[in-house]
């Protein structure tokens, strides 16, 4: 009795969940004009006229590509400077330790809007300003505190006596961390790099300030279908289920090992 | 469990400062420095000291929009946190359901934050949106629906959408915490014939310790910086009623172009957020101890 109401819950929820997106994807398949005409619970004229304009104009699909390459450059240079940082938090003592574990944090606390200006002086200054490493750079702010932050939790979990057993054992730091270590926490890589992914993908600040033509990300290129004559809410909603689909492509890799989590006995 | 004293462990920590200290000094001291001086043009400036700090603190317009800021994210964690975690308790451990779950979750936290407002607009529209022609239909209320209408409906919308959005970042950590516990530690549980409350409150709360206080210090953080969500589905109104604190500083800032108000302002903030965080760390890291001991 108990799980079928646990499952009763948690299905209304995602249904509740799902609505608007699934609102989204309505008002994707129809033209501006039909949405503000009527109001429908479903398409009754599918259209993909909105789908059409966005991948064959390289102005919106670019939008895409660039957003996808400093995601991308940010996930791996968050994470691999990351693991080693939070193997450290976890493990060892060290002067400043705790100072410097919440230092890392305060940097996500500072409001962008003002924030922003520096940054376009100081890239533009270095000669990064627009390009992708700029972003991914600007983004690593905010996502390498949070990534050595799950990473610590997830690797404070496991006990040390795995650590002390590989070194007897005569194993060198790289190939534990690398063959033993990061094997044990891959749930926590898993959410780590998600979460990477996830905040990076949605930024818009920073990413809109450092950018011009060449690196124009996806969620700077969709304000522009505010035009005049007020939104074009069915080429914005097609955009918007666009933006979703890479992402979950990477939580559906990530999945399994956000799923099967650690099991004690496995080394 | 002392952790190994080791200051060698700085090097493995080391690219992390680098990297991160880049893009946070450098920013930092040029708020500052816009904090203290009256800027009216490229390189025409004058020292004005505390100045900025003295009229941000007086105003009372920021006063106002500050209390907003307190009710919205102690409603956001009120909310959030509990509903977070149940639905992480409720989620199946294997099979299908798992990606299914966990896929369906990710769906809102994908879409950068100024589509979040669009959608909630053609989602709560009393013309065109399901949720405004759906509950306009009931015909409950005296006004009809719409977020512009009344402060009430403003702050309803933003809170449903704040929710919508981010209650599946609280439940993906809680989820990923929560697989994390070994089996032992349940079998250990059922062998004392424990309730499902007292697995929960003994082996599960404590063991999600980590990421719960991830979990708080970011909704706290984000709720805290919300702009973009918020100022495009309601624009701040109507009247001030949903101009939280993030939306007042753009209007200051950047739109009258005031830098050194707006750098004050900024640092004002950021110090703010800074010491709730720190007490809400501090919180949770003596309840851990607590629970431990």
């Amino acid at each position: 009795m108990k799980v079928k109401k646990k499952t009763i819950g948690l299905l209304i929820y995602f249904g509740i969940l799902v609505i608007p997106i699934y609102w989204m994807l309505n008002m994707s398949l129809r033209s501006n004009a039909d949405i503000l005409a009527s109001f429908a619970l479903y398409p009754k004229d599918i259209t993909f006229v909105n789908y059409l304009k966005i991948f064959t104009d390289s102005s919106w699909y670019m939008g895409y590509v660039n957003s996808m390459i400093y995601v991308s450059m940010n996930t791996v240079i968050s994470l691999s400077v990351a693991l080693p940082a939070a193997y450290a938090f976890s493990r060892y003592q060290f002067v400043g330790d705790k100072q410097v574990f919440f230092w890392l944090l305060t940097n996500r606390m500072a409001p962008p809007a003002v924030f922003a200006l520096p940054f376009f002086q100081l890239y533009s200054t270095i000669g990064l300003m627009d390009t992708h490493i700029a972003v991914a750079l600007a983004h690593c702010l905010f996502n390498v505190p949070l990534a050595v932050w799950i990473l610590e939790g997830f690797m404070s979990g496991i006990p040390r006596e795995i650590d002390e057993t590989a070194f007897i054992d005569g194993y060198s730091f790289p190939r534990f961390f690398a063959t033993i270590f990061i094997p044990l926490i891959r749930a926590g890589v898993g959410v780590t790099a998600f979460f990477c992914f996830m905040f990076s993908w949605v930024e818009l600040l920073l990413a809109r300030t450092l950018t011009v033509t060449e690196a124009k990300p996806i969620s700077a290129i969709m304000t522009r279908t505010i035009s005049a004559t007020g939104l074009d809410y069915g080429l914005l909603a097609a955009a918007g289920i666009l933006t979703i689909i890479p992402g979950v492509m990477v939580i559906w890799f990530v999945r399994n090992h956000m799923a099967k989590g650690f099991a004690l006995g496995r080394v | 469990m002392d952790k190994w004293g080791n200051n060698k462990a700085w090097f493995l920590v080391l690219p992390v400062i680098v990297i991160v200290a880049f893009s946070a000094i450098i920013p930092l001291m040029t708020v500052i420095n816009y904090s203290v001086q009256d800027i009216w043009g490229p390189g025409q400036s004058i020292f004005v000291g505390t100045e900025w700090f003295k009229e941000v603190l007086n105003s009372y317009r920021l006063h106002d929009a500050l209390w907003r800021q307190f009710l919205f994210s102690g409603l956001v964690l009120l909310i959030e946190m509990p509903l977070g975690i149940l639905i992480a308790l409720a989620m199946p451990k294997r099979g299908w359901g798992v990606s299914a779950c966990l896929v369906t979750l990710a769906l809102p936290l994908l879409i950068p934050w100024n589509t979040i407002g669009t959608i909630w607009i053609i989602f709560t529209r009393p013309d065109i949106g399901l949720l405004g022609v759906g509950i306009n239909s009931l015909d409950l209320l005296e006004v009809p629906f719409d977020h512009t209408a009344k402060p009430l409906y403003a702050w309803i919308t933003v809170m449903l959408m704040e929710v919508w959005h981010w209650t599946p970042l609280v439940a993906l950590l809680a989820y990923a915490g929560l697989r994390a516990i070994p089996d032992a530690y349940y079998q250990a549980a059922k062998i004392d014939g424990a309730s499902a409350w007292s697995t929960f409150s003994y082996i599960q709360l404590p063991k999600m310790r980590g990421v719960l206080t991830i979990a708080v210090l970011l909704r706290f953080m984000d709720s805290f910086l919300i702009y973009a969500e918020p100022f495009v589905l309601t624009g701040g109104g109507p009247g001030n009623s949903t101009t939280f604190l993030s939306i007042y500083l753009v209007k200051i800032a950047l739109l009258q172009f005031d830098l050194g108000p707006g750098g004050a302002f900024s640092l004002i903030y950021f110090v703010i957020v800074l010491f709730f965080s720190y007490i809400f760390y501090q919180a949770l890291q003596r309840v851990g101890k607590g629970a431990k001991g």
